[in-house]
């Protein structure tokens, strides 16, 4: 840690990792329901631990950028962050509004937290991943100016790299795009359409120049290759980013209402959304290749190659599977969908943010590395979240081919539910993979409590030594 | 990566391809907005003011938490976009008055306690959902 003001990302990470957790145990309960259908019914109805499971999914990721960026971008600046004071304060503001939010969903009725939060004055809830209540998303937005403030000043007050310009020109737009979640037309199609300018635009779109500006951060740090080099690939991933992924969300307007010449547009664009995410993966084996010196924190470089790997495999393989309109017309809205976007926010944002906090976390506490048996722990997690991850995906996908089957294509399609009752074993088989990703979990959060233990490698960080 | 490309050559071609991305989409979405008053039933919506309403219910009660709507949403719970013409409006409003079943063991829809005027505009919402232009989607009847 170069400045002290860094040390501001820490509580970030921290209640990143803890809503994490709180994710995975959500995920596990509506795993089960899929199965036994009226577990904990009527205590955590279905649809109350999905909005939990989502959205502390991108509250943790949230908190996971901003510690992220709250350590990258004095270090790229090169001087302390303008207000630490201010940071802090927003980490309480943000994390008690996100806790509020969710003890309401879990301890009253939605309707009656609607009618609570006044949601009849600017009606923004019950639209999926947008389900806050509407004074919650209003504490968003200060939340996000407050953080966006106090970075850019720090980046305009000093050093100005590509590195810290991509990443604030990425969480500009979250805050920008984050506003359409206040566009809820009456009417469905528009309200359809704009809707995705916060979920498609983000997810496929600014997220993936956060995601690259931080690897790229890493991915200095941990090979030493010069920056020269990793700018430029950092500009030409987020050029294929933003060029495939901005008309490429035409995928979404195949079937909501929108004209049918989304299904061009939207297919021929959207097929061409894989290729950032390759060059993403090349980008990583390449520069580890490269590399200059052989960090002592493998567990970084281990998590930088996975998220290359694994955002290629979830965003851009999966992604491509059901992206062309005519295998989507019978894919939307089926168990594909989900096995998508399971592999796809681990690969790409949940491992880019485990990256980050593997490089910084050690950093934070006054030492380049962790020790040895905190590293092959820290490991052991990502394999089996990563390998657990993958069978989650590659299970769902076997539910939706049968689902597709069943429900769209034969000569009798069935209804809805007893296809359901028809793909069990797949659903089961779910729920153990989910169990196997927590104890992973468990093992990557036990590296922590291991610190600099049987450590050859443990060095104090002395006062330049860092490099 | 040859020398003569240059980080300065790469961010321009960055920013000169985002922005000019951004303008066809925007390009693109004002075309979609001058085509949508023939494909969205906007009509239903205009002339019965029950579907706003409807669409307030479906929202306030987390719908979108357990059923998809053409084809969006969670996908624990069958397909709502066409259920109107599936099931027709009596059924949609006996089913809702009847849960939770409390089958063993099968998924259990909660109770909304919906009053009767919810109940017709629910209905409403969802029979002009029923009448938007999907291209045809979704395949068959059971959604």
């Amino acid at each position: 840690m170069k400045y002290q003001s860094q040390a501001v990302a820490k509580p970030y990470f921290v209640a990143a990792i803890a809503l994490f957790v709180a994710q995975v145990l959500f995920g596990l309960i509506m795993g089960i329901q899929y199965v036994v259908g009226d577990f904990l019914f009527p205590a955590i109805p279905f649809n109350v631990a999905r909005m939990v499971h989502t959205n502390a999914l991108i509250v943790w990721l949230l908190m996971g950028f901003m510690g992220a960026a709250y350590y990258l971008v004095p270090e790229e600046a090169e001087r302390e962050l303008h207000a630490p004071k201010l940071a802090i304060a927003t980490f309480w503001i943000f994390l008690v509004a996100a806790a509020l939010t969710v003890l309401g969903y879990l301890l009253v009725p939605y309707a009656k937290l609607a009618e609570m939060t006044g949601n009849d004055v600017l009606p923004t809830m019950g639209r999926e991943f947008l389900e806050q209540p509407t004074i919650t998303k209003i504490g968003i937005v200060l939340v996000a100016l407050s953080f966006l403030y106090n970075l850019s000043m720090t980046f305009l007050k000093g050093r100005k790299t590509a590195i810290s310009s991509v990443l604030l020109l990425g969480l500009w737009g979250l805050a920008i795009f984050f506003l359409f979640s206040f566009v809820n037309p009456d009417n469905l199609v528009r309200d359809k359409f704009y809707w995705w300018w916060v979920v498609h635009l983000w997810v496929e779109g600014v997220w993936e120049l956060i995601m690259g500006a931080i690897l790229a951060f890493v991915l200095i740090k941990v090979t030493g290759v010069d920056r020269e080099v990793i700018d430029k690939w950092l500009y030409v991933i987020i050029t294929l980013t933003l060029v495939t992924g901005i008309i490429g969300t035409g995928h979404h307007y195949y079937w909501i209402g929108t004209p049918g010449y989304w299904q061009v547009w939207g297919s021929v664009f959207s097929a061409l959304e894989p290729i950032p995410f390759f060059a993403m993966t090349l980008f990583a084996f390449n520069m580890v290749n490269r590399r200059r010196r052989n960090h002592p924190n493998r567990a970084a470089t281990l998590w930088a190659l996975g998220t290359g790997v694994m955002a290629f495999l979830g965003a851009g393989v999966w992604g491509f599977l059901h992206t062309l309109s005519p295998v989507n017309y019978y894919t939307h809205g089926t168990q594909i969908t989900p096995s998508h976007g399971h592999l796809a926010f681990y690969g790409a944002y949940a491992m880019v943010v485990l990256t980050m906090i593997s490089y910084v976390w050690p950093k934070l506490n006054g030492r380049e590395a962790n020790g040895n048996r905190s590293q092959v722990l820290e490991m052991w997690g990502f394999w089996v979240m990563t390998i657990s991850m993958t069978f989650i995906a590659l299970f769902l996908t076997a539910a939706g081919i049968l689902q597709v089957w069943l429900q769209r294509m034969g000569a009798n399609p069935l209804p809805f539910m007893e296809v359901q009752e028809q793909l069990a074993l797949f659903y089961w088989l779910r729920v153990i993979a989910g169990v196997a990703f927590f104890a992973g979990l468990l093992a990557y959060i036990t590296s922590f409590f291991k610190g600099v233990e049987g450590s050859p490698e443990y060095r104090p960080l002395a006062q330049e030594a860092s490099a | 990566m040859r020398s003569t490309f240059s980080t300065t050559t790469a961010r321009n071609i960055f920013y000169g391809g985002a922005l000019f991305s951004f303008l066809l989409f925007l390009a693109l979405t004002f075309h979609t907005e001058s085509a949508l008053p023939q494909r969205d039933a906007r009509a239903l919506l205009e002339a019965n003011p029950q579907v706003a309403v409807g669409k307030r219910v479906w929202e306030e009660n987390n719908c979108i938490g357990c059923h998809t709507l053409l084809g969006e949403g969670a996908y624990f719970a069958p397909e709502l976009g066409n259920v109107y013409k599936r099931r027709g409006p009596e059924f949609i409003k006996a089913w809702i008055k009847a849960q939770p079943t409390g089958t063993p063991g099968r998924r259990q829809m909660p109770q909304f306690n919906l009053t009767e005027e919810e109940l017709d505009a629910l209905v409403e919402f969802l029979r002009y959902a029923s009448e938007i232009d999907t291209n045809g989607w979704p395949p068959n009847i059971e959604g």
